[in-house]
């Protein structure tokens, strides 16, 4: 009974937090993103660990604030917010989905082993303008064959 | 105070007292894309100190947070590398500065990464990743200015000349350092040392810059002996904290 409740406590929780999304990269939910690293119950208290992508990164306060309002309209109530530094967080974390909607959003997606092409023609020939961009996890970008200016998510 | 306690404070410090100088780029960049680069840069720097302030104010067991320890304390009080506080000057002389201390500063986040500590650990292995794209971005600046206009590269030589004897400091073996060293805490500096001198002497030979010789270091700043430049630095990056304590919006 007890455990029943809890868990539909928690995939509540869970369905809520799909609400949270990154106020940099608003195509992208924090589950996508990577940095909701865990919803759990321990005893009442419900506990949400993030991570931060990079130590100075300024979303994160608002990020926090989100993730208690929208526990609250969902009538879920408070929960403890853990940071949780390790392991770091990483661009590895972002999966394909999540690549596919960067890129429909006009960001090209973090690719360790493919180079970069624009997510606006497709064409490969492409030049850094600036190694960054107007936030800290992206670059700045341009296709020399549509001449388009786009960013790209740096691999972290 | 323990050793554990000085050692965070000179992560934390330096972190600090560097994002700050980074960040008075802002709005003064030589283009937009320097200016967000440099903000950027500053904001890593920032966020790593928070971390490791946060941690100094733990091991110190008084109940202070890395904000307590950012804008309460006085200049002496600090732990900073006497290369952190030097003043920007031209955005030359910046990023000379930025790639001695790079360098540096990926080669220590990957020994701490494998600290017998894990909060240190932690915090390594996050600013470890960032100090790699920060040496990247630096050091292909030194190559462009070193290796490109007759004025540039003489802009440049003379900033690597005048902040040399700074770059003594980063691997200082004091009782603090022994002591986290010992613990497995903390890297050993002669290894540091041997790696810094491959990454700077590679970029410096590809920038046709000539390195200077090692003669006298200047020392202090791990003790809490400053130049002027940091009481300036203090000074603005304090006064609103001091002014408003406690203030939230």
């Amino acid at each position: 009974m007890v455990s029943a409740m809890s868990a539909d406590r928690l995939a509540r929780a869970r369905r809520a937090l799909e609400r949270v999304r990154d106020p940099e990269l608003p195509a992208l939910s924090i589950a996508e993103i990577g940095i909701l690293r865990e919803v759990r119950l321990e005893g009442e208290t419900l506990v949400v660990a993030v991570t931060p992508t990079y130590s100075g990164c300024p979303a994160m306060g608002l990020i926090v604030a989100e993730i208690r309002r929208v526990l609250r309209d969902a009538g879920i109530g408070e929960a403890r917010i853990d940071t949780r530094l390790a392991p770091a967080w990483s661009t590895d974390w972002i999966d394909a989905a999540a690549r596919a909607k960067l890129a429909a959003a006009g960001i090209a997606p973090p690719e360790r082993d493919r180079p970069v092409s624009c997510p606006r023609c497709g064409a490969g020939a492409v030049e850094t303008l600036s190694e960054f961009g107007a936030t800290a996890c992206k670059a700045l970008m341009r296709c020399t064959a549509c001449r388009e200016p786009f960013e790209r998510f740096k691999c972290h | 105070m323990t050793a554990r306690f000085a050692y965070l404070l000179r992560l934390g410090d330096t972190a600090l007292v560097l994002g700050h100088r980074l960040a008075e780029w802002c709005g003064s960049g030589p283009t937009p894309e320097e200016d967000i680069a440099l903000a950027n840069i500053g904001l890593d720097l920032t966020g790593q100190a928070t971390a490791w302030l946060d941690l100094a104010g733990a091991a110190e067991g008084k109940g202070r947070d890395a904000d307590a320890l950012a804008y309460f304390r006085d200049g002496t009080d600090f732990r900073n590398l006497l290369l952190a506080e030097q003043p920007n000057e031209d955005f030359g002389h910046t990023m000379v500065r930025q790639m001695l201390f790079d360098a540096w500063h990926v080669e220590l986040l990957g020994g701490l990464e494998r600290s017998a500590d894990a909060g240190i650990a932690a915090v390594a292995a996050k600013a470890r990743r960032e100090a790699e794209y920060h040496w990247r971005r630096s050091s292909d600046w030194v190559v462009r200015l070193g290796d490109g206009t007759e004025q540039s590269h003489a802009r440049v030589a003379e900033s690597l000349v005048r902040l040399w004897p700074f770059t003594g400091e980063m691997f200082a073996r004091d009782a603090v350092v022994a002591e986290l060293v010992t613990e497995g805490i903390a890297p050993e500096p002669a290894p540091l040392l041997q790696a810094w001198n491959r990454r700077v002497d590679a970029i410096l030979t590809e920038a046709t810059l000539t390195r200077p010789a090692d003669g006298w270091m200047q020392s202090g700043g791990l003790e809490g002996r400053h130049g002027e430049a940091l009481g300036h630095l203090l000074a603005e990056m304090q006064s609103l904290a001091r002014q408003h304590p406690g203030a939230k919006w």
